[in-house]
């Protein structure tokens, strides 16, 4: 089974604040981690390979910088890190990043799957998993918490819901976006960080991945932000105590107060 | 103190670390109200490689040294002294094996325990041999093809969890110490079973249970090294083992100095964090002094002891009996600085005292560590 798993590095959000001024992320002296849902997506990968064989590649979208990710992936199982990294690639929105990404995937060619972390931490938006599944016309599942059957023909996947989960089988090869719930991700092996740190980070271009110019970066990006603002506080929260029928009184004197 | 680590050295501590961080202390406290083996968490160290550590590398290890499994005994301590006991109990029981087990053993054992597939635990202790260790009990006959063992072992942490034991038994028990050999028993061997598991004041994670040895027959090549010098193996064993437990101690002192120290830092009384009067200052700082001390005498040790000195004995004791003296202090007074709130088991200082206790007990009591410091005293000094 060879798996592409997407990683993307994220500012920790423990850190994390606006600029009052410009409304932009502060992200000076903010230390980049790994997406932690990627954790959960790359886990699953290996575990995967551990159990069926194959291969794990580690595919990211970033600055140079982001392959330090990718080397933390290499520790944490993956055999390959890949980096799509490129000037022209600034200003992306998420369709521009799912093209982008799906372009290298077909670059880097055999896969059986590519599993993706729910979101990234800092854009939140959950699109770009669904968006390269798109673009590569694969089908696919989101919300991923347990992964329950998987052979040459196809899987057996949960998709985690609101009140429950549904049970979805579709065939290979196949895109997943996982949730935390799919596993507990291991602690990087000394081998592995050894093996790691030796690596070498493919780097892949514009060029190199057939990227159309039209397609990639800002002017690939139908999404236009038109201005950023923190929003204002919403007025006062009440919040009730006592037995749950004290509270519902409490509750609905209040709510006669303003009819 | 920058103790000059290597970069392997340093990803050793930083990934012994993050399993303390991740794994081990979210759990610690249920693990020691549960008197619960954390099977799940030694399977997380075997992932990380943490078991290859002190295992050469062709048999699949990284080969480290003692100083290496310091580093990450102190790491696990920080977490949880009852985990990282089964950690180092596991490195204690293979050390007869690496050193003076034949080629086919080594072969046969060492890869498996560097990937943690296996564990290894130590038998020595009987009802009658503890601090005198030549009061073994044990016996071990040949019979045709193989070795027929009787008797009973005591307190032997891992038991029932690992699989692999070296264990302490009389070829010729009219010889004395000279008289004892060391085998390897595996569990599911014929006439092998375990006793009830000990209900302990501490470590409580550790499993400690009795091994029950009823004509149980192993095969002959479970021999380790010759017959006769099981104690000299024991006592080369226990020589290098002993920085490991002080290590223990040092990552117990430090996990304690860390928790009195943000105590003391957000505890107010009379209008004032305690960490600004001068009576709990002074005795965060003499915590903080003997811990330090004693983690630069377990590390010289270590690099001694790899260094392949010849005279390790002295040392060894000495950075034993020093460390866990001072976990014992450093958790007593960690408790102390938490006042009555440190005395409850809601905050993690009263169990960090009940673990301190044992590291002045096992692997040789302090008292005896002290015996063997004079005796090699006594011996330099005769020249």
């Amino acid at each position: 089974m060879d798996i592409i798993v997407c990683i993307k590095q994220v500012p920790d959000t423990k850190d994390v604040r606006l600029d009052p001024e410009t409304n932009t992320l502060a992200r000076e002296g903010v230390e980049s981690i790994m997406n932690p849902f990627d954790r959960h997506a790359l886990e699953e990968a290996v575990r995967i390979k551990e159990e069926l064989g194959g291969t794990v590649i580690a595919l990211s979208m970033g600055p140079p910088q982001a392959e330090a990710v990718l080397r933390e992936a290499i520790s944490c199982g993956a055999d390959e890190g890949v980096l799509v990294s490129d000037r022209a690639f600034a200003g992306a929105d998420t369709w521009a990043t799912s093209y982008t990404l799906a372009r290298a995937v077909v670059t880097l060619g055999n896969f059986d799957l590519i599993l993706c972390g729910k979101q990234a931490i800092d854009g939140d938006t959950a699109q770009v998993g669904p968006g390269m599944a798109s673009q590569l016309k694969l089908p696919y599942v989101t919300c991923v918490q347990k992964l329950r059957t998987m052979d040459e023909t196809g899987l057996v996947v949960e998709r985690m819901m609101d009140d429950g989960y549904d049970v979805v089988r579709l065939p290979l090869p196949a895109l997943l976006t996982v949730v935390k719930d799919i596993n507990e991700p291991r602690v990087p092996s000394l081998k592995g960080k050894m093996r790691a740190k030796k690596a070498e980070i493919r780097i892949l271009h514009a060029a190199d991945i057939g990227a159309e110019e039209q397609c990639i970066g800002l002017a690939g990006s139908p999404t236009k932000v038109v201005s950023v603002f923190t929003p204002k506080p919403r007025g006062n929260r009440t919040v009730f105590s006592g037995t749950p029928a004290e509270q519902v009184e409490q509750l609905f004197a209040q709510l006669r107060d303003i009819l | 103190m920058d103790y000059f680590l290597t970069e392997e050295q340093q990803m050793i501590v930083d990934t012994a670390r993050e399993i303390a961080r991740e794994k081990i202390i979210p759990v610690r406290a249920e693990l020691d109200e549960r008197n619960e083996f954390p099977t799940s968490i030694l399977k997380d160290m075997a992932k990380a490689d943490l078991f290859g550590v002190f295992v050469p590398e062709e048999f699949g290890g990284l080969g480290g040294g003692c100083f290496e499994i310091v580093l990450v005994l102190e790491e696990l301590a920080r977490g949880c002294v009852g985990v990282a006991t089964s950690f180092a109990a596991n490195a204690l029981g293979i050390f007869p094996v690496m050193i003076a087990g034949s080629q086919e053993q080594k072969e046969h054992y060492l890869p498996d325990i560097a990937s943690g597939r296996r564990w290894a635990a130590f038998g020595l202790t009987e009802a009658s041999a503890g601090s005198d260790a030549s009061g073994v009990r044990t016996t071990a006959v040949l019979d045709g093809d193989e070795w027929v063992l009787n008797g009973t072992k005591q307190w032997i942490t891992n038991g029932g969890e690992a699989q692999i034991y070296s264990i302490v038994a009389m070829t010729d028990p009219s010889k004395g110490p000279r008289g004892a050999s060391i085998f390897i028993v595996e569990d599911g061997d014929p006439g092998f079973s375990y006793g009830k598991k000990e209900d302990k004041m501490g470590i409580r994670a550790s499993a400690t249970r009795e091994l029950i040895m009823k004509d149980c027959r192993i095969p002959k090549d479970r021999l380790v090294g010759r017959k006769g010098t099981g104690f000299i193996t024991v006592m080369k064993t226990l020589d290098i083992s002993r920085p490991g437990i002080a290590s223990l101690g040092v990552g117990l002192g430090q996990a304690a100095l860390d928790e009195a120290v943000v105590y003391a830092k957000q505890r107010v009384q009379f209008g004032k964090p305690i960490i600004s009067f001068q009576a709990v200052q002074h005795m965060l700082a003499d915590m903080a002094i003997q811990l330090e001390a004693a983690r630069a005498l377990v590390y010289a040790t270590a690099r001694h002891i790899d260094g392949n000195a010849k005279e390790v004995s002295k040392v060894s004791s000495m950075c034993k009996v020093f460390a866990s003296d001072m976990a014992m202090k450093v958790t007593t007074d960690a408790v102390q600085v938490l006042g009555g709130y440190g005395y409850m088991r809601e905050y993690p200082v009263e169990k960090m005292m009940r673990d301190a206790k044992i590291l002045q007990i096992y692997e040789g009591t302090n008292q005896i560590q002290r015996n063997v410091i004079g005796q090699e005293l006594n011996k330099e000094y005769a020249a």
